[in-house]
């Protein structure tokens, strides 16, 4: 299956956008994934070994992190893993009067 | 430095004139490189963050992926995202260093004051992660549409 690196972390991946892997389940998938690219670790887990709370992994157009098995998800060869850093932010709550940026 | 169009230019600019005011926020996709970061095209997005619109956004993931899922289609990449801020400057704030994730992107801010776009600036996330990430800053260059 083909797992799909965000910009960011292709310099950990040997500069791919997409790397395939063989997996059965979505952890096999994320598995193979860093032993095969070990600077991705540290990027997409703690040092808990938990998923970074701002690194989101679909399963084709669902979230790992609801699914009912989550990474017990079993996958087939047509599925895709797509990795997704969150993307957020906003200005400060209170605004500077007469400033222009 | 990031290279866009004028139209692109223009596009991002007045999505925050017409979501004042509340923050807009979209993807630009084009083509990645160290030095240059080249837009070929503007998406908007919505902002999940319906309790706090004036002063914050967040892209949905769902909606990044779909993003992401066409760019490539089209052969291009997510090269940065966009976002304006209501009544404030230009300027990266320390919420948007903290939500900011995509190291090699450039974060474009406009400022829109009384819904007139002002300013638009432009910000590269550097560095290796969450641990040593800064915004430097990066200068916009607009061509004509013709050029681009």
């Amino acid at each position: 299956m083909k797992i799909h690196i965000p910009t960011p972390l292709r310099p950990y991946a040997d500069k791919q956008a997409t790397v395939t892997v063989e997996a059965s389940t979505v952890g096999q998938a994320l598995e193979a994934l860093t032993s095969t690219h070990p600077e991705l670790k540290k990027h997409l887990y703690s040092d808990g070994g938990k998923l970074r709370a701002f690194v989101n992994v679909y399963l084709n157009d669902e979230d790992i992190r609801y699914l009912a098995a989550k990474e017990a998800t079993p996958v087939k060869e047509s599925d895709s893993l797509t990795i997704i850093p969150s993307i957020a932010g906003g200005r400060p709550s209170i605004s500077p009067r007469g400033k222009r940026g | 430095m990031i290279e866009m169009s004028s139209v692109h230019h223009s596009a991002l600019r007045h999505h925050g004139e017409e979501t004042y005011p509340h923050e807009c926020c979209g993807v630009l996709l084009g083509h990645a490189a160290e030095a240059l970061n080249r837009v070929e095209a503007v998406v908007r997005a919505g902002n999940t963050r319906t309790d706090s619109a004036h002063n914050r956004y967040n892209i949905a993931p769902q909606e990044l992926v779909r993003i992401q899922r066409e760019a490539r289609e089209s052969g291009l990449d997510i090269v940065g995202f966009y976002h304006s801020h209501p009544d404030h400057p230009a300027q990266w704030s320390v919420t948007d260093l903290a939500e900011a994730h995509w190291m090699g992107c450039s974060y474009v801010i406009t400022s829109v004051e009384r819904g007139v776009a002002q300013q638009t600036n432009a910000f590269r996330l550097t560095g290796e992660g969450e641990d040593d990430k800064k915004f430097k800053d990066e200068e916009v260059r607009v061509v004509s549409a013709a050029a681009s």
